[in-house]
Parts: structure tokens; sequence; C-alpha cells
């Protein structure tokens, strides 16, 4: 049992909200005086009635979760916004300290919840690289020596005496992934750090994830790219509401995430001052006949000068495969109600089988209002002989029809 | 469909002896290498004092003139006022310009490593929240970072001294000393104010306060011992809880040499209040320490 390296035993966190319910996470010294004098004028019988009537709500970010990691594994940490995915990965890297619970550690561990973190826009990016190298946990003599290497990974070497705040946002991720990539701990936690840069930087990331993933290095990997996940990860465990719900290899835990989300539907909190998103939802019947339904419902404080809807739908890598709306289509009558449903049928999109998740986005002849991103996600099964997963014969994410000839020579 | 653990933990591997392990990580236990963690993480803390210098310095003249202008205009209107209108003496035979300077580069040391490092915390909010270190060295680093506009100013005492023809003696040598003791009593003070500030966001409007109201109860444009003539000896005891009253009197006897006496009851009496203050910064801000992620 000697290769565990990571041992999570009960863990739990608790956040306290403030009676409130609020975003506010700090007092005011004022409020705390105010309400003490005030609590003084009034009589002793009600000041401890008010005392003991505002408990403070407790939110369990975490309960009882239990697991091991294995030295050398890659393991992909799954879960919705708000399975607490973030507090766990928090409580690895001891920014934040567990209610309860025990996590016992061998190796040194280095964590990465953010590229570019401590990054000065005054320094020049080679001050930064020194910065944000100690601020990881490299010394000074493992920056040097992997000074070229950042910097050639980066491509910033003209501009490495140039503060950053005159770098363009693309040199500025790179530079900040590029020090992050070189960080060579035993156990490395990463945190959505994949999401930054251009598509083909993106790749360069990957590639170097999966470099660092089979170095021998045990990774814990949090990301919402579920094929970034499935590429580098061996394992997955799947968070929700705070519980280990599952885990095993990737594919089963995908698969498993998968299921829970498929046909899921985003219910979206409304807002008062502007039209908003409310509802959207993927209809499962449909999607099993083949046939993609998406219903969003919309409500908006004023009446619309003709709803626009628009529907993108992205592969599980992110990326966008098609996008519809309302004004592709001739035949459809623009409403100017406040409220409503617009619902879209594709009759069999032609899709290969797989993940997709899509965006909705509503807007009226004037402006764009709301954009309800990764509102739902939908497993596709393409009504084709190929068999379902990953096949290297299925390539791209467009289901194209053609037909095949043969002729002899 | 429920599946199975990776690896449910085994009883044998929570029986492994602790010291196995490299980290344990549970709630509410100080950590027992937290000051080892502050030695290992000594390259941030030069790292992140190296930030802030190199930052406020940026725009090289100003920077560096502003360090040395401030100070200076300062004693020029303290030393016209105090001892040209309000006729106060000087120590022993010392000019009265320099008796003044010598308690401004400690004041203003103080006073701006106190409000730069109760800033400190705020201002590294995001350091907080993604990366873990001891975050002490963040306050730590901004008292350091006061350092170098001290060691600025302290050229003007050198041109002072030179103009005046005012010699140091031997105890100019013990100079380190009060420094490290200025350094002591700006930390406390200012580890306590940042934890405060992290948790009640409207305590930064007292600061700039405190810092004000302490120049008046300082012996920085006079003499300490006008104030013990004046005052008798009971109540100057009670002037000496301020800890910098202490601090000023070393940096006069180290600088003035023999013209200027420590009055040690009073002296030890400051020595005490800046290592309590040290203790109760140092506490207050271990046992608020891990709750900064979650508030900050």
């Amino acid at each position: 049992m000697s290769d565990v390296v990571i041992s999570v035993e009960n863990l739990g966190k608790r956040y306290e909200l403030g009676s409130g319910g609020s975003g506010e996470r700090y007092t005011a010294l004022r409020d705390v005086i105010a309400n003490k004098v005030r609590s003084l004028f009034r009589n002793p019988q009600s000041a401890i009635r008010n005392a003991s009537e505002a408990p403070a709500s407790d939110f369990w970010a975490l309960k009882d979760v239990s697991f091991d990691i294995k030295q050398g594994e890659v393991v992909g940490i799954i879960g919705r916004n708000g399975a607490g995915k973030s507090t766990l990965l928090k409580i690895l890297s001891r920014i934040t300290d567990p209610t309860e619970g025990r996590i016992k550690i061998r190796g040194r561990i280095a964590s990465l919840l953010e590229v570019g973190t401590g990054f000065h826009p005054e320094l020049t990016g080679r001050e930064n690289i020194y910065l944000n190298g100690a601020i990881l946990g490299m010394t000074r003599a493992e920056i040097r020596a992997k000074f070229d290497e950042i910097v050639s990974f980066a491509e910033v070497e003209k501009f490495l005496d140039t503060p950053v705040k005159r770098y363009s946002s693309g040199m500025y991720v790179r530079l900040a992934f590029a020090v992050a990539a070189h960080l060579e701990p035993e156990i490395l936690i990463i945190d959505e750090v994949l999401a930054v840069g251009d598509a083909e930087f993106q790749k360069k990331c990957l590639g170097k994830m999966q470099d660092v993933a089979k170095g021998g290095r045990t990774v814990l990997f949090v990301s919402h790219n579920l094929g970034a996940l499935r590429e580098l990860c061996l394992s997955g465990i799947l968070l929700s509401n705070g519980a280990v719900v599952g885990s095993g290899l990737i594919g089963e835990a995908l698969a498993l995430y998968n299921s829970m989300t498929v046909g899921n539907r985003e219910v979206r909190a409304l807002k008062n001052d502007s039209p908003t998103i409310i509802e959207v939802i993927v209809d499962d019947l449909q999607l099993a006949a083949g046939n993609l339904h998406v219903s969003i419902e919309y409500k908006s404080p004023w009446p619309l000068n003709s709803t626009k809807v628009g529907v993108v739908v992205y592969n599980s890598n992110g990326a966008p495969v098609f996008g519809i709306n309302t004004e592709m289509d001739s035949e459809f009558d623009p409403p100017t109600a406040p409220s409503g449903f617009a619902s879209v049928r594709i009759v069999d999109p032609p899709l290969h089988t797989g993940l997709y998740s899509l965006s909705v986005w509503l807007g009226d002849r004037g402006q764009n209002y709301d954009v309800a991103k990764d509102a739902a996600r939908f497993e596709f099964l393409a009504p084709s002989s190929l068999p379902a997963g990953i096949s290297t014969s299925v390539v791209g994410d467009t289901r194209v029809i053609g037909k095949w000839s043969y002729r002899p020579n | 469909m429920i599946m199975s653990p990776i690896s449910t933990p085994s009883p044998a591997a929570s029986s492994l002896i602790e010291s196995e392990w490299d980290l344990v990580i549970e709630p509410g236990r100080a950590e027992k290498n937290y000051w080892a963690d502050l030695w290992r993480y000594r390259e941030l803390f030069y790292i992140l004092a190296w930030r802030d210098i190199s930052v406020r310095y940026k725009q090289t003249f100003i920077g560096v003139a502003w360090a040395l202008i401030q100070p200076f205009l300062t004693m020029i209107v303290m030393t016209i006022i105090f001892s040209r209108v309000a006729g106060l003496k000087t120590e022993g035979g010392a000019p009265y310009a320099i008796m003044v300077f010598a308690a401004m580069l400690p004041w203003n040391f103080f006073s701006s490593s106190l409000s730069s490092s109760s800033q400190s915390l705020i201002g590294n909010a995001n350091l907080i929240s993604k990366v873990y270190f001891p975050r002490l060295i963040v306050p730590a680093s901004a008292v350091v970072t006061s350092f170098a506009d001290f060691l600025i100013s302290f050229v003007i005492l050198i041109g002072m001294m030179i103009w005046y023809g005012f010699a140091p003696s031997w105890q100019i040598l013990t100079l380190p000393i009060f420094v490290f003791v200025a350094f002591l009593a700006a930390l406390g003070p200012g580890l306590y104010l940042t934890a405060l500030n992290v948790k009640y966001r409207d305590f930064r409007y007292v600061i700039p306060f405190l810092v004000q109201f302490g120049l008046y109860v300082t012996p920085v444009g006079f003499s300490s011992a006008v104030i013990r003539e004046k005052l008798g000896e009971k109540l100057f005891l009670l002037y000496s809880l301020n800890p910098m009253v202490g601090v000023i009197d070393g940096f006069r006897w180290a600088i003035l040499g023999g013209q200027s006496t420590i009055y040690f009851p009073g002296f030890l009496l400051s020595l005490l209040v800046i290592v309590f203050f040290l203790v109760l910064g140092i506490w207050y801000f271990r046992k608020m320490e891990k709750s900064f992620a979650d508030i900050i």
C-alpha cells in the first residue's frame, strides 16, 4: 500500500453563509459596532432572542469525501459547477482548511489553480517569470535552469524586457502557462488551465500536459473539457453536491457524469432589469428518436422588438460545431411578447455519436440581452451503423452522408 | 449505476505511521512545521519584497526623489516650528535639525510599514486565494519594502552630518540594533491590523488616523527629554507606553552619540510594549490565517 501518495479520509468543508445570504463574505466593523450598540438599547430579552434567531446558515461544500490516489495516477475530477471540485482542490493545495477529515500526502505537491498568479503588469517578462515561479514554489536555481525552455515555449523571446502590461493578452497567457508548465513537483494539481489562449496554443498546452501525465507524475486534473479529461486521465472521480458519487476508469466516470447530465435542463435566476433566458430544455424523447429539440423559456421586463433566439452546439472539447438562430428560418415570425417559449427542432442533426453541450443566446433587433453558456448537455446517438463510442473511423463532429460506388478499372 | 471507488482507503494505508507522510492536512491543526515552512518559503519572501521595491522605484526619478523630498521638507518644517517658534531645546549640543531627522527616520519607517503592511493582505488577495504559502510573508515583505525608503532617506542624514560638520561617535555602530527594534515595533501592530483588515474591510479608514495621531504623541519634532521635564517621571513612564518613544530615543542615542541620553526605565517599558504587540500580532494573525482564503 506504500504507493498511495494522496489519502483523503472523510473530508468535509463547511462554509457559513451570512444570515443575509448575500455575497458579502466580510463584515463591516461599522455594522458590528452598530449592532452591539443597538442591542444595548433594546430590552435584554429581545437581544437574546435576536442572537439565537439568526443562526448562520451552513453549507457543506464537501462532505464525507474519501479516496486514495496512487503514485503516477492521472486522475480527472468531474462534476458540475458547485459540486465541490474547487473546494477540494483548495483544501489539497492548503489554501483553505478542511472542517473535518484528513488528507495525507506523500511527496512535493504543487497546485496550479490559475495561470499567471501574482503577475505584475509593471514588471518585465523576465522579472515575472522569476516572480511567478517563486510563487508556484520553484527555487531560483530551478527557474534559472528552465528559463530558456520557458521563454521559447511561450514564444516571447523578443519581449523579455518589456513590461507585461504592453503584452497582448495572448502573449501574457502564453508566458503565464509556460512558467506553470515547467513546474516539476511529484504531485501536480491543475484546475481548468487549459482554457487559455488560441486554439493552436491550447493544443500545445494539451501536448505539454500529456507529457507531464506520461512522465510518471501524479496529477489531479479538474476540467470541464471532457475531451481533454478523456485524453489525459486514466481514472476519474465524480463529485456531486459535495460527495463522491462514483470513481473508476475515466471512461466509466464520464459515462456516469454523462448519464447524470444528459437531457439536463438549466434553470436560471430571473434578472429583474433585463430580458433573461430562464430555462433551457433538451427533449430526451426527441433525442432518443435521433432529433435535437431545444426549448428555451425567456422573460423580459418590457415587450421585445422582434425577439431573436440562437443556439450554438459545442463538442466535448468546447469547440463550436454549429449555430442556429431564429433569423435563419425565414418562415419564423418573431414574437414581440415579453415572455414565452422558443423551440427549435433539428431533425436528424448531422452529428456523430458523442457528448455535446449547447449555449443559448437571446436578443432582439436592437441588441443582445442574455447568453446562457453551457446551458445543457446531451449525448447524441447517431442513427448510423457505426459502433458507439470513439472510433478511429470517426473524424470530426459532423456526420456527412455520402454514397460510395465502385467500378473496376 | 453505482461504481466502486478506485481504491477505498484501506486500513493498511491509514495505519501507516504518520512520519511516512510528508504532509497531513487536518482541521485546526496548527501545522507543526509552520516556522520551518516560513524558512522554506524565504525565497518567496525575498521575491515579494523585491517586487514591491522594484515596482515602487520603477519610475526611478520620481520614486527615489519622493523618498528624499518628503522627509527632508518635513524635517525643515518641524525644525522651524519646534526650535525657532516654540523655542524647544535640542539634546546636548546636537544641531536641532539632526535631532529631528534622527527621529524622522524611524518614525517614517514605522508609519509607512504600518500602513503598507496593514493593507498588504487585501492588496495580495489574488495570491492568497490561489496559492499556499505562510501568509506571514506578505506583511513582513511589506515592512521590508518600507525599509528601502528608510535606507534612501539615510543618505539625507549623512548629507546633513557633513553640512553641520557633526561627527558620530562609536554609538552609531549600535544603530542596526535599533533598526531591528523599529522593524519589530512596526511588524507587531502591522500583523494585527492586516488580519483585522481582512475581516473588517472598513477598518482601513482608521489606520491613517492612527498614524496621524501617533505623530502627535511621539517625540519626533522635539526631544523626549523635554517631555520628561514637563511631565515628570511618572507621567513620562505612561508616555513610554508608546513603543516608538523607546525606538526614537535609541536612534537619537546611536546617531547623536554622547549628546543624547536614554532614560532606561522608559526605554525598557517601550521594549516590553513592542514585545507585547509582536506576540499579540503573531497570535492573532496565526489565529485568523486559516480563514483568510475563505473571506478575502
